[in-house]
């Protein structure tokens, strides 16, 4: 099956530093892709070239079979690549909905040529995509910076599902969540993957990504080292990977470093 | 590993690189010449000995605000009372002078008295910014824009909107003195004109040295060693470069921090003194802000950043200067005044373009 | 226990709300205690004195308050306000100079004034936006090209030689009743000498009236509004909700330099003259103004009803000082003080401005 997104050697430096250095890698619709790598691989680095917030200094991104230039998160947005930051990329002083709505806000006419938010249609939309998922706020109409990490990361999540993503970008969605939490994040990622979308998960608990994603890639120092099915390989491979073959007998699980 | 990359990369800078940061770097000096050299031509009785200890001179007031301003920019807050607790100072000085000497104390010991008494209660802004900023977490733009209203009112109250004018008629000539005096071929005399000399050969006299010049020269030299020698200097940059690092290496930064707000007003407080010295009266300034501003217009165009942790007293000095012989030289080229304004303004862009062009200047 | 607890919450939110009150509690606290020991203060006139002396304040603290909410500063309106004066004072001379009849020439003045009055916002704007310049550092470079700019089209002095149709409009009244008589609008009746003329709500305070429904609109009701918050809460969020900060930033420096612009078009017709410094006293009361209504210099945080309270702190300081009889030099204290102690509630108690919108 063709590829939903593919990335074909794409680098990016920060001054002499190459954080990304020649990375390709593709999604499948319905498919789970894990993002693996130490603090500072470069991962964060790598989606933040798909969804137009960094462009690259070289190589290509296709999507649906075409080349796609995204030069900036709207284009982004556009053609339905939708990302969940690590950093979430809330505003804490608005409130729930205006921040599920961010960017694209719904409109209505008053006195036929006016345009004014529609806080209604907003705040009922949200309530919908928060029950959708089981999540649980008290008012739409708090502001963010009242709420609790999971709950922010809630809205973060609905957020980037609200708008009927084709490929959904996850960097590390579980970090701030308790474990029921985490949980219910992981169901919402097989739930969506059924649903037909892509997803570029990642995260440092190896046990998540084992859980739900279907292929495996791993990144060292800004360039690929590897990639795996997951019904392929286990986690010590994985972790071998990613801190160097030459660090496996100190035996360091990267879900303790972050 | 990531460091390595960095450092190798520093090691290999070509010269033209090079020659562009030493450019950037030093840029402030360069204009001031080719600027010097430009007036030099345009201006008249520009480049002379005179003129340019005039320029020195005229700059002492300028000189104290923003080398105040420079350590509260250096920790990256930033002080906008100064120039109105220089009229403070300004007017109470003045004020006490002038009670003193109408009640015949010798001028001597009121003009002693009156400083004294200004500088110490000039501390007391400091005082108040420090505090706010550090222990209740105002702002500094609010803490001492707060500050800035009520020094103003405080000081328009003494003065009661007026000049302070009835001021012993040796003070001006304490401030605007100089050290030598020769009249060619005739006299020559240390502090004050030589005695006796005729109207005519006033014309003749050849000053060397304002007075100013050298106390500015002290000052300037003691705040450059504190800043750059010492450690109180040290951890000025140091919480200005992080906070939270400072915090961490047990440096106690809210001391620090209220030390350097009392140090601003009472440099700023000296200013006030200076200008009774220099003027012979005692004034408030206007709500027109401009000391403040052109206080930190000197800071950064000498290379601080308003973000903290960048800048020194070199720099503010040729900060100062540039503006100075700006003035100065537009106003003898015959060019309107009103230039002086616009020329400020541009290169306070052109300065701050730079500092962002080149984040890695230190 | 539960109900001890419920019982505690209901105070503690109670006192929470007071404070989150505390601007307006205050101004309507000063408004008592100066109509107490002032008596002419809350009356028909004295409510009228304020208003008419607002507009400049008000103008300077909308512009002020769209600035500060997307975490920026603009130093420059007080000079673009003295700027505007100048220019539209200047222009309205030359118009009639050259024959044009009074009303088109201050029309025409006013309106070339307007689009002219925009520029230096534009620069701030892009010199913040796309020259990364912090806005602190742009808008005081505007203040040296403003005023100098100015002062360079006067020659120093004042602009006049206005025609006097300028001053009617500007100090004339929305409502004219002379009683028992007549009832006119806008237009001052014609009285015999002795004759009783009440004069309701001052023109010039019509002016800001309508900016501040305009701006309170703009700010909570629209798109344009919810971006400048969202700026100011946080500019990554903004960028990758999507959001062309650049332009949205390069705007609101533009609005706040035609805010200031129609308060210096104010002046002239209130004054009757143009000046280059106008406006310097009222830059500081307009950042007051926001600062006192509740804003955050952080950015995020403020509207145009705060501001507005923020502005009428100030006014009713001013007024009742001048009534008790003290020279003006008492109001800037009274500002310094009461600025610095909205910043410490704001630090003092968080949960003010993290309750619910
Ligand atoms: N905006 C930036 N400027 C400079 N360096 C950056 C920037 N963003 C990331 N880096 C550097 O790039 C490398 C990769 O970072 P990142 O992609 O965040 O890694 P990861 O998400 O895998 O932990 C790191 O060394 C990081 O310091
Ligand atoms: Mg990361």
């Amino acid at each position: 099956m063709e590829y939903l997104l593919e990335v074909k050697n794409l680098t990016k430096r920060f001054g002499g530093l190459v954080a990304v250095d020649n990375v390709s890698m593709g999604v499948k619709e319905g498919e789970v892709v894990g993002l693996l790598g130490d603090n500072g691989a470069g991962k964060s680095t790598l989606i933040k070239m798909i969804s137009g917030v960094y462009r690259p200094d070289g190589g290509q991104i296709f999507f649906m079979g075409k080349e796609v230039i995204i030069d900036s998160p709207i284009k982004a947005l556009s053609i339905a690549i939708e990302t969940l930051y690590q950093d979430l990329a809330l505003a804490e002083n608005l409130n729930v909905y205006s921040n599920i709505f961010l960017g694209r806000e719904k409109l209505k006419k008053v006195l036929k040529f006016i345009n004014v938010l529609d806080n209604d249609y907003m705040l009922k939309e949200s309530k919908g995509v928060l029950d959708r998922l089981e999540i649980e706020i008290p008012s739409l109409r708090n502001r963010v910076r009242m709420l609790s990490g999971g709950q922010r990361q809630a809205v973060a999540i609905s957020r980037s599902i609200y708008w009927n993503a084709r490929l959904l970008i996850l960097d590390e969605p579980t970090a701030a969540l308790g474990v029921a939490e985490q949980k219910k994040v992981l169901d919402l990622v097989r739930l969506l993957r059924s649903q037909g979308i892509g997803i570029i998960i990642i995260s440092h608990q190896l046990y998540d990504v084992f859980s739900v994603a279907d292929r495996l890639v791993i990144l060292r120092r800004g360039e690929k080292v590897g990639e795996r099915n997951i019904k392929e390989t286990n986690p010590d491979e994985i972790v071998s990977l990613i801190v160097g073959a030459e660090k496996v007998s100190e035996k360091i699980c990267p879900a303790d470093r972050d | 590993m990531n460091n390595n990359k960095n450092s190798t990369l520093s090691k290999n800078q070509s010269p033209s690189n090079l020659l562009r940061i030493l450019l950037a770097k030093n840029w402030a000096l360069l204009f001031t010449l080719i600027i010097i050299l430009i007036f030099s031509f345009t201006g008249k009785r520009f480049f002379q000995l005179a003129n340019f200890q005039n320029i020195l001179h005229l700059s002492t007031i300028y000189l104290l605000l923003t080398a105040s301003e420079t350590f509260v920019i250096i920790t990256g807050g930033i002080d906008l009372s100064v120039g109105f607790v220089m009229g403070l100072s300004s007017v109470l000085s003045a004020k006490i002078i002038e009670l003193l000497h109408a009640a015949n104390l010798p001028p001597v010991l009121s003009i002693s008295i009156g400083s004294i008494v200004a500088l110490i209660v000039c501390i007391i802004p400091g005082l108040i910014n420090g505090v706010l900023i550090t222990k209740y977490k105002v702002p500094p733009f609010i803490a001492t824009l707060g500050m800035m209203g009520i020094t103003n009112g405080v000081a328009l109250i003494i003065s009661e909107g007026f000049p302070v004018a009835y001021l012993p008629g040796v003070l001006p000539s304490i401030g605007n003195s100089y050290l030598i005096y020769i009249l060619p071929g005739k006299a020559i005399s240390f502090f004050d004109k030589p005695k006796g000399i005729a109207g005519e050969e006033i014309k003749e006299l050849i000053r060397i040295i304002p007075n100013s010049l050298i106390f500015i020269s002290i000052i300037i030299f003691i705040l450059w060693h504190i800043l750059k020698k010492t450690k109180f200097g040290q951890h000025t940059y140091a919480i200005g470069g992080s906070m939270d690092a400072s915090v961490r290496a047990g440096i106690n930064t809210s001391k620090h921090l209220v030390i350097i707000y009392v140090l601003s007003s009472f440099l700023a407080g000296l200013a006030g003194v200076f200008y009774v010295f220099q003027t012979g009266i005692g004034i408030y300034t206007s709500f027109s802000a401009m000391y403040e501003l052109l206080a930190i217009a000197g800071v950064v165009i000498g290379g601080a950043s308003l973000m903290g942790g960048k800048g020194g007293i070199i720099g503010s000095v040729i900060g100062v200067f540039l503006l100075g012989v700006i003035e100065n030289g537009l106003h003898l080229s015959g060019v309107d005044p009103f230039f002086r304004y616009i020329a400020v303004g541009l290169i306070l862009i052109v300065a701050v373009i730079i500092d962002q062009s080149f984040p890695d200047l230190l | 226990m539960k109900n001890i607890v419920t019982q505690r919450n209901g105070i503690h939110r109670f006192f929470l709300q007071l404070g989150n009150k505390w601007a307006i509690i205050f101004l309507i606290l000063g408004a008592i205690l100066f109509s107490i020991i002032s008596p002419g203060f809350l009356s028909f006139n004295g409510i009228q004195v304020i208003l008419i002396n607002s507009p400049f304040i008000l103008l300077l603290g909308l512009a002020e308050t769209f600035v500060i909410i997307t975490g920026g500063i603009d130093l420059s309106v007080g000079f673009v306000m003295g700027f505007a004066s100048v220019v539209s004072a200047k222009l309205i001379a030359i118009l009639v100079e050259l024959g044009m009849n009074d009303l088109l020439s201050i029309t025409i003045g006013i309106v070339i004034t307007l689009v002219i009055g925009i520029i230096p916002g534009f620069v701030n704007g892009v010199l913040v936006a796309r020259l990364k310049v912090p806005s602190f550092i742009a808008t005081f470079s505007m203040i040296g090209i403003t005023h100098g700019v100015s002062e360079l089209l006067i020659k120093g002095v004042v602009a006049k030689n206005l025609p006097v149709l300028a001053g009617e409009i500007g100090n004339g009244s929305l409502i004219y009743i002379v009683p028992g008589r007549t009832v006119s609008f806008f237009i001052k009746p014609l009285i015999q000498r002795g004759a009783y003329l009440i004069e309701i709500l001052p023109t010039v305070f019509l002016i800001p009236f309508i900016f501040i429904l305009i701006s309170a609109f703009i700010l909570k009701r629209t798109k344009f509004g919810q971006h400048t918050y969202a700026i100011g809460g946080n500019v990554d969020a903004a960028i990758r909700a999507g959001i062309n900060v650049k332009t949205h930033i390069i705007k609101i420096y533009m609005l706040s330099s035609f805010l200031a612009t129609v308060a210096g078009i104010m002046y002239v017709l209130r004054y009757i003259t143009g000046k280059a410094d106008a406006g310097t006293g009222f830059l500081m009361d307009g950042i007051a103004a926001v600062v006192i209504g509740g804003a955050s210099l952080y950015g995020g945080v403020g509207s145009v009803w705060k501001t507005t309270i923020g502005c009428f702190i100030i006014l009713v300081l001013e007024n009742g000082l001048r009534m008790l009889g003290f020279p003006t030099f008492y109001k800037y204290i009274l500002v310094g003080i009461v600025l610095i102690f909205a910043v410490l509630v704001d630090k003092l108690f968080p949960e003010l401005i993290h309750k619910e919108e």
